[in-house]
């Protein structure tokens, strides 16, 4: 069994109330932080431990908190990233449900070392029910005396809210969520300034992900360099996945940072291996937007090495021949699917949620789609194919936010490792015609 | 080809009176006191989602201009607002909203069979509302239920690893308004406290 840090004790019956979740060793890091550390030691710590940003672009998250500008007299911000909407991935959700004081506590740890007073968990609209999870648990960490005026007599004071979003996939940029979170349409902001500077009410801001905050609280208990033997290489920990689609074992899984692909997709204790006895025909490793890969290379990188479940090793190879860790959200597909009409299915994806702001996105995003569509219906040209890259490289790098690259990396990389896929469904449309999802039309409101 | 539809008509709703509740507007206050002052605009989101559910389901142009006047801000600034995200509507929706995910996992586990069969057993097409007022059925992106593929949502509460006899049975719960006492406690006006 791997170990686990976040998602230990998660069977114990009532674990998502405060009294359980206290007795079983709950809240100790805000103890050992508010008594015996100072907000620098906490930082310092969290430095040491090599924590990568687990939202998706595993940004060191140390480095992001010394970016905070605290020279300024205006309030500084803390804002908890729980808008979870990346195609694959579902772990936030799951932690919230089950562990909310989990989240509670590493929020309470993580302003005491960023001297927040004022925290927002901005959680997505579809998760309505995780919003009344986490008021209960706030409202428990309150009459503890973990939350409000002076915490722990301690003489830190903390205000938790959560902020509902509603329905919106960019809101998971960090800038377009600050603009929702202050009332406007989820546009994300040209960068620089950075929210570490101009954040929330252009006050300086830390935005990081659930399981991110949720991490610091093992961090703080167990020290900064025992949580970095964890793990392998600038990969330090565990790391929480998603698991979804043509698998035995759906659902979230905790892993060290050490295990390989294959034994996560095939060992009995994490995915348990394919359904119906069928073989694997591609993977996408880290929701939606990484690129995705065929068996082949999600197994052994190109040099013929075991590919780990790490950030290096998954990147092994750039996007030639690899991919990205992401946001955790893997998505196995078996040997009879489609990755024609899945790179459809991801492309109107982010056509729907393509904020509009610019044009390469905008635009590109809806003519993929267009093409996409034709290329499934067998209505396409060889000409397509060309036509679909070129599209995405000139999305790519020319927008404002990473929705334009996150939307250009499936199509390109479904492409580059199954071209002779494509080029089936221009040259025998009698049969793409004739398969049951050959006549597919869907009206979204 | 794929179609999206995108409504930015505002309609008026007759009849209705647009005011909270004296309970509802306490907590309303509430929630635009957890934002620092001159910054009430910030509680835009949450109270619109309030707002839709106790006007009806949808958002009229009265409404919207009334959640303005709440926040002193332009009525704009709520148009503009509720028409970006898709959890507001702007057209008359039914009591039940039912959305079905087609994205990613759901797409490859069964997905759009759930549609299929919805539209068949509902005798409407996704975007459309059934004539008695009761359900309207989208085809919607990700959900964030992708290991408990297929999932749907029924007024933003999760229903999973969708099957028809599991369809057939929501429906007909639906149909004779047994989950009362489970609605009441799923409004959004509870999950803020």
């Amino acid at each position: 069994m791997g170990r686990k840090i976040l998602l230990n004790n998660i069977d114990i019956p009532g674990i998502a109330g405060f009294d359980v979740y206290r007795k079983s060793g709950g809240y100790s890091s805000v103890e050992k932080a508010l008594k015996t550390m100072t907000p620098d030691q906490v930082t310092e710590e969290v430095k040491k431990s090599g924590l990568r940003g687990r939202g998706g672009a595993g940004f060191p998250t140390g480095m992001k908190w010394s970016f905070l500008d605290k020279r300024t007299n205006n309030p500084r911000y803390l804002v908890c990233n729980a808008d979870e909407s990346e195609p694959g991935t579902f772990k936030d959700r799951y932690l919230m449900e089950k562990k909310p004081h989990l989240l509670v506590e590493g929020l309470i740890v993580s302003c005491y070392a960023l001297g927040v007073n004022t925290c927002y968990i901005y959680v997505r609209g579809e998760f309505k029910y995780i919003i009344g999870i986490l008021n209960k648990a706030i409202d428990e960490a309150y009459q503890n005396n973990f939350l409000g005026k002076d915490i722990l007599n301690s003489g830190f004071t903390l205000d938790i809210y959560v902020h509902p979003g509603a329905g919106a996939y960019i809101c998971g940029e960090e800038t377009a969520l600050l603009e929702s979170l202050e009332g406007k349409r989820g546009n994300p902001r040209i960068k620089p300034p950075f929210p570490a500077s101009k954040g929330l009410y252009d006050c300086p801001t830390v935005v990081n992900n659930v399981e991110t905050l949720a991490t610091v609280v093992p961090i703080i208990n167990m020290g900064g360099e025992e949580y970095a033997k964890l793990g392998t290489g600038k990969s330090t920990g565990t790391k929480l996945i998603s698991a979804s689609g043509h698998i035995k074992n759906q659902g979230v899984f905790e892993i060290e940072m050490n295990i390989s692909v294959e034994e996560f997709i095939f060992s009995d204790e994490y995915c348990g291996g394919m359904k119906n006895g069928k073989l694997m025909k591609a993977v996408v490793a880290g929701g939606s937007s990484v690129p995705i890969l065929p068996a082949s290379l999600i197994l052994k990188t190109s040099k013929g090495e075991n590919r780990m479940m790490t950030y290096e090793s998954l990147a092994d190879g750039g996007f030639e021949t690899g991919t990205m860790l992401g946001s955790g959200g893997l998505i196995v597909y078996d040997e009879d699917s489609c990755i024609v009409r899945n790179t459809w299915n991801f492309t109107r994806f982010y056509h729907h949620e393509s904020c509009g702001q610019c044009s390469p996105c905008r635009e590109g995003t809806g003519w993929m789609e267009k093409v996409l569509w034709r290329l499934e219906h067998g209505d396409g040209r060889m000409h397509d194919i060309d036509l679909l890259t070129s599209i995405a490289r000139k999305i790519e790098g020319n927008t404002i936010c990473p929705l334009g690259d996150a939307s250009a990396w499936p199509v390109e990389s479904a492409i580059r490792h199954f071209k002779d896929e494509f080029e089936f469904h221009v040259k025998h449309p009698e049969i793409i015609k004739n398969i049951k999802h050959g006549n597919f039309q869907k009206y979204i409101l | 080809m794929h179609s999206f539809k995108i409504h930015h008509t505002i309609h008026s709703k007759e009849n209705i009176q647009v005011a909270f509740s004296p309970e509802i507007l306490d907590k309303v206050y509430k929630i635009i006191a957890r934002y620092p002052d001159g910054k009430q605009k910030s509680a835009l989101l949450p109270i619109l989602h309030i707002a839709q559910e106790e006007f009806g389901g949808w958002l009229t142009t009265d409404i919207m201009d009334y959640v303005a006047g709440l926040l002193n801000i332009q009525p704009i600034e709520v148009y503009e607002v509720a028409t970006f995200y898709c959890m507001f509507f702007t057209e008359k929706v039914g009591k039940y909203i039912l959305e079905v995910c087609q994205t990613g996992s759901c797409a490859i586990c069964g997905g759009d069979d759930m549609l299929n069969y919805l539209e068949q057993k509902l005798g409407i097409k996704a975007g459309q509302t059934t004539n008695d007022g009761l359900f309207t059925l989208l085809a919607v992106e990700c959900l964030g239920g992708c290991g408990y593929a297929p999932v749907m949502q029924v007024n933003s509460e999760f229903q999973e690893h969708l099957t028809e006899e599991k369809i057939d049975k929501i429906i007909e719960e639906l149909k004779n308004n047994k989950n009362v006492e489970k609605a009441k406690e799923s409004k959004w006006v509870e999950k803020f406290f």
